[in-house]
């Protein structure tokens, strides 16, 4: 997925805009009905839970605000990952490659404390409607940090074997897309699930 | 190339048979669920709007296949024919053809909404509540202003609005008498509603319309309008005791063996048995059909069904039974005196 | 061998796409002729309800998932890059990694009709028996314990997989890859028709990913997303499978509408009449088609509000449909028609699409759609707008391009008896279908009533059915005979005006000798303002770099039924298994030289 074919951005394209990148735009959109739908579905269902405990009994909005936080400097440090490696510059790039997947590390184990402390609280994938929406919105989430963590991690060794540099910068830029997105993804499940209840 | 104008012939020959058909089917002919043979307000506010669209798109249908008719026949390729004019369109035309049809929707819409919020599912004041449990593969009803609960034939007074609330008691169903009403589902954890009134007594087929597992062919049902008088007689039957049966009668016997057998299981009989799962049967012996309106309520399809019911609808959740010979048969025969 | 497991041609995996399709499309139409031998009479021949609900579901998920869609991306793959100039996709092992996740998703689905031992189920078979619609709450692990409807949602989700990964690629391959002076107004109609495909297929096709998952963790773990005794609301399901299930309804037709639309000018000798109207009522039907799932739904209770609002925009989807039908007739009226078999059928499509249509219309009245859903009468309307709308136009497609694929001419005798028997036998089939409906006949029951009087219009029907099965055996003999008895094709048989006309008839691996620079939207033909395009050099002027093949889209794509297996077993080392497999396509693939 990563390095195929950096020759592909030298092509002629239509548009003027590297087929890879395009092609992440389109997968992104697609991402938002992915997500539109889960969090459609939490929506739908929210104050119908049969039984507790119910979302204001056991959200912890100081905890996810860091986690918010962990995740939006995240994205900070991608966008000075990819400037770094677009000049060229492959120390910084490694740091911040590396500083990038870090963070998003902090925040999964953030979520992993969350769901076994909601667990130990009573609040099961079947408990009720709350849970199951909860868990699996945010689970499709943490999930996609997943993915763009190993992702994060596989370019940063492939920099190390000084394998990655500034003509694979259409690559690091797609990965920043994707993060980025998975950032943009979490403010809105943030608002809607956390703040808004 | 086309060779033989044979081909040209076929089509229309197809249509006329078609068309042949249709007129058999509207005419004679005895079609117990026949939408073209409404018998209550709702339904045949459905026809009259369902004949109104239909002459829309036959009009349609007829001007829009002569079109393409005309232009095959008549532009078809021919040996030193001239070469076509590169027309690359007509604007008057693509803004005329996209403004008929809207005009014509026009006339379908109007009345397509009037129809939607009179048929809404809320009956006037002083109409019979009718409650429909749908249940894999049965129906339950119960009128809760007359305390009576009944299975799979829905007794009403005909010239009386019936408000009937609706609900499952597992998957969806849908609850269709196409002579009386359009289908509505019934949905676990809902109530839907619909309304209706005929005013002609008679016998009125319906059947499940949502898919509902195995046995979704086999879930029917039989609406039975009766004038006031008789209807009140009915319903009296159904609130009275269930019929004792003569002592060291057959049926005695019968109740005997019920009390100790697995029917209790499932099964209501007013004072002998009081189980929620199948249908209740303190009247059986009243109904015309059995196990859905499958059957005629005979002695021969209560011993075939009494002995295997899955055998007979796939899927049905009462067990074949033990019961044999003269004790299938005094069962048999107590149920039939449940009238 | 190796090659065609490993090929990333476009050109190869249309054909592998177009026969696998066409076997799906054969095992379909076996189990709607079984479907149809059970309903020749009241009370049936035997066909069992268990059995007979599994032939419609698989029925209808065979022909929607593996036969329609699939047969639409042949000509996808086959076509597309031609059309545009394009010497392949913009992603050839994407492309690759689709079909072969199409192919296993198809095998697993159909898997389930021998799996019954594996789960020690007393039966040979376990295929999926919720209907393709899978309402809830009757695919609960309650009211459907087996395997069937795991088999169900877990093929879906494969599925579901290659038509995403395969819409990107078109998206991508149609904006970017176009031949220079191709601009989006000069595209082919049948490639516009695709691109707003693409764009549907990208949006819809999460929803139902959506409602999948959903249904998965309700059987797999206890969930209650779609049971009332959890809180859970089954028409929450309805409304997912809908927003996926009506666009979908329109990833059948526009391919099908894109093939008529290049059909009818070839054989008029005259352009589409009203191309960019044609293009634009295109785009504004995928974005109708999005606001009118829940007419699927007016039984359910939705209240008068919604069902006047779905009503209505479900009326405003004739307007541009009437506008294309209007178009393709004048695009016919003043031509010189020559009567080949593909513009037989595509003339047919347009026949019988009206007729769908207008069926369509008075199932938009909701309150006529009470007496009509869930009856033989919407069995009819959609299988004259899928078989008589789709399948009509694919086989116009087959006809148009079988040369241009192949190098060798179908016989056009064969095609017309072909086209005959089809059209014949559909109409016998399908219209009295319409009766049987309004005479009270529900869909989805494997027996009825001798009483109810619909027993000559079923007659009618399995005739019908069994005439469509005989057509198809024709022009299955017809694609066999190309093998055995070829006639060879030229470049340009039917005198098209597009860019696949322009290159030898099958074209050499490489596609194009020079990527042409096209000047208009004919640009094969002499039209008033310009004359056709200059011949192409026979041999390319400089070697033109082919990309060898690769086995890492496949070796990809096994992962994912592994998977699957794995959840069916509710056995999670297989199922970390395929993952392992699947991660290891991907960086086996992410890091492999290929140059383009």
């Amino acid at each position: 997925m990563a390095h195929d074919t950096h020759a592909a951005t030298h092509h002629h394209t239509s548009m003027g805009l590297d087929s890879r990148k395009m092609a992440f735009w389109a997968f992104i959109g697609s991402e938002c009905l992915l997500f539109g739908s889960l969090i459609s579905t939490y929506l739908v269902y929210k104050g119908r839970s049969l039984v507790g405990p119910y979302p204001h009994e056991i959200l912890n909005i100081p905890f996810t605000s860091f986690s918010t936080f962990d995740l939006l400097m995240s994205s900070l440090a991608m966008v000075l990952a990819l400037a770094a490696v677009q000049r060229g510059d492959m120390k910084q790039g490694k740091l911040w490659l590396l500083v990038t997947a870090l963070l998003g590390l902090v925040f999964l184990g953030g979520q992993f404390w969350e769901f076994s402390h909601f667990v130990h609280e009573g609040l099961g994938l079947t408990t009720n409607l709350f849970g199951s929406t909860f868990y699996v919105l945010t689970g499709t989430h943490g999930a996609h940090v997943t993915i763009g963590v190993i992702w994060l991690l596989t370019l940063w060794v492939q920099a190390l074997r000084g394998k990655l540099g500034p003509a694979n910068a259409m690559t690091v830029e797609i990965t920043g897309l994707y993060w980025h997105f998975v950032d943009v993804v979490w403010i809105v499940i943030f608002t809607v699930v956390y703040l808004i209840q | 190339m086309l060779r033989d104008p044979v081909y040209f012939d076929a089509v229309p020959l197809a249509l006329v048979s078609l068309v042949l058909l249709l007129l058999t089917a509207c005419g004679g002919g005895h079609y117990p669920q026949s939408v073209f043979h409404a018998e209550a307000d709702f339904s045949r506010e459905l026809d009259g709007l369902f004949r109104n669209i239909f002459a829309w798109a036959v009009g349609v249908f007829v001007v829009v296949e002569a079109l393409l008719l005309v232009a095959i026949a008549r532009f078809r390729a021919r040996p030193g024919g001239p070469e076509p004019k590169p027309v690359h369109g007509h604007t008057a035309l693509e803004i005329g053809w996209t403004l008929a049809p809207a005009l014509i929707l026009v006339f379908i819409a109007v009345p397509t909404m009037r129809t939607i919020f009179d048929t809404a599912g809320h009956a006037p004041e002083g109409a019979l509540r009718v409650e429909v449990i749908g249940h894999q593969w049965w129906w339950e009803y119960r009128y809760p202003t007359l305390d009576i609960s009944t299975a799979n034939e829905l007794h009403i007074p005909a010239g009386m609005p019936i408000q009937v609330e609706m609900t499952s008691a597992d998957v969806i169903h849908s609850f269709w008498i196409p002579r009386l009403a359009g289908k509505r589902d019934l949905i676990q954890g809902r109530t839907n509603r619909i309304a209706f009134r005929t005013d002609s007594t008679g016998e009125y087929w319906g059947q499940c319309a949502e898919f509902c597992g195995a046995s979704h062919a086999n879930m029917r049902l039989r609406v039975i309008a009766q004038s006031d008088s008789v209807f009140q007689r009915w319903v009296d039957r159904q609130r009275a005791a269930p019929v004792t049966p003569a002592k060291g009668s057959v049926e005695e016997t019968g109740q005997q063996i019920f009390r100790r057998s697995a029917c209790i299981g499932c099964h209501t009989i007013t004072g002998i048995a009081n189980a929620k799962v199948g249908p209740d049967l303190s009247h059986v012996g009243g109904r015309g059909t059995i196990a859905g309106a499958l059957f005629p309520n005979t002695t021969e399809s209560l011993h075939r069904w009494i002995s295997n019911a899955p055998s007979l609808k796939p899927g049905a959740l009462m067990p074949p039974q033990s019961l044999q010979g003269a004790d299938l048969d005094a069962v048999v025969a107590y149920l039939q005196s449940l009238k | 061998m190796k090659s065609w497991l490993t090929t990333t041609d476009h050109k190869r995996i249309g054909l592998l796409y177009f026969w696998t399709a066409f076997a799906f499309f054969l095992i379909g139409g076996l189990e709607a002729l079984i479907i149809r031998a059970q309903l020749v009479r009241p009370e049936g021949i035997g066909v069992s309800a268990e059995t007979f609900n599994q032939l419609f579901t698989m029925h209808g998920t065979t022909m929607v998932f593996l036969a329609l869609m699939p047969l639409s991306a042949a000509f996808f793959n086959f076509i597309i890059p031609l059309q545009i100039g394009a010497r392949d996709v913009a992603f050839p092992r994407l492309n690759a990694f689709s079909y072969w996740v199409f192919l296993l998703g198809g095998l697993f689905l159909n898997a389930s009709f021998v799996a019954g031992p594996l789960f020690g189920a007393g039966q040979l078979s376990v295929a999926p028996d919720a209907g393709w619609f899978g309402y809830a709450n009757l695919t609960s692990r309650q009211f459907s314990p087996g395997p069937n409807v795991d088999f169900w949602l877990l093929g879906l989700q494969i599925l579901g997989i290659a038509s995403l990964a395969a819409g990107f690629n078109f998206v991508v391959t149609i904006l970017n890859m176009r031949a220079p002076g191709m601009r989006m107004l000069r595209l082919p109609p049948f490639t516009w028709m695709t691109l707003i495909t693409q764009f549907l297929v990208i949006t819809a096709f999460p929803v139902i990913t959506v409602a999948l998952v959903l249904l998965m963790f309700d059987r797999f773990f206890g969930t209650h997303f779609f049971l009332p005794s959890g809180g859970g609301d089954p028409i929450l399901w309805q409304h997912l499978f809908w927003m996926f299930g009506h666009p979908e309804v329109y990833i059948l037709i526009l391919p099908a509408m894109g093939i008529v639309s290049e059909v009818l000018p070839t054989f008029s000798r005259k352009p589409l009449f009203g191309y960019t109207v044609v293009v634009y009522s295109g785009v504004v039907i995928a974005f109708l088609g999005w606001s009118v799932w829940a007419h699927h739904m007016f039984a359910s209770g939705l209240g008068p509000i919604a069902d006047s609002v779905f009503a209505g925009t479900t009326m405003l989807i004739a307007i541009p449909t009437g506008v294309k039908i209007f178009n393709w007739i004048g695009t016919l009226w003043g031509g010189q028609i020559r009567f080949t078999t593909a513009l037989l059928f595509a003339v047919g499509f347009i026949a019988m699409f009206i007729i769908g249509g207008l069926s369509g219309v008075t199932h938009a009245s909701a309150p006529t759609d009470l007496q009509q859903t869930d009856t033989y009468y919407v069995v009819a309307h959609i299988h004259y707008v899928l078989f008589g709308g789709t399948i009509l136009g694919l086989f116009a497609g087959m006809y148009y391009w079988w040369p241009k694929m192949t190098g060798r001419l179908l016989s056009e005798r064969l095609g017309k008896v072909h086209f005959w028997l089809t059209l014949i036998g559909m109409n016998l089939a399908f219209f009295p279908m319409h009766l049987s409906g309004l005479l009270g006949m529900p869909r989805r029951i494997y027996t009825y009533s001798p009483d109810l009087g619909v027993a000559g219009f079923n007659l009618v029907s399995t005739i019908g059915a069994f005439l469509v099965g005989i057509a198809t055996l024709v022009f299955f003999w017809n694609l066999l005979r190309t093998r055995w008895q070829p006639v060879n094709a030229p470049a340009n048989p039917w005198n098209g005006a597009t860019l696949e006309w322009a290159i030898p008839s099958p074209p050499p691996v490489y596609n194009f000798t020079v990527i042409p620079t096209v000047a208009n939207r004919l640009p094969l033909w002499q039209t008033e303002r310009h004359g056709p395009m200059a011949p192409l050099p026979e041999r390319p002027p400089a070697p033109i770099h082919v990309p060898g093949g690769s086995w890492w889209p496949m070796i990809t794509a096994v992962g994912l039924p592994i998977m699957a297996i794995g959840a069916l077993s509710h056995f999670l080392p297989v199922v970390l298994a395929g993952a392992v497999v699947a991660i290891v396509g991907i960086y086996g693939w992410a890091f492999e030289p290929f140059e383009m």
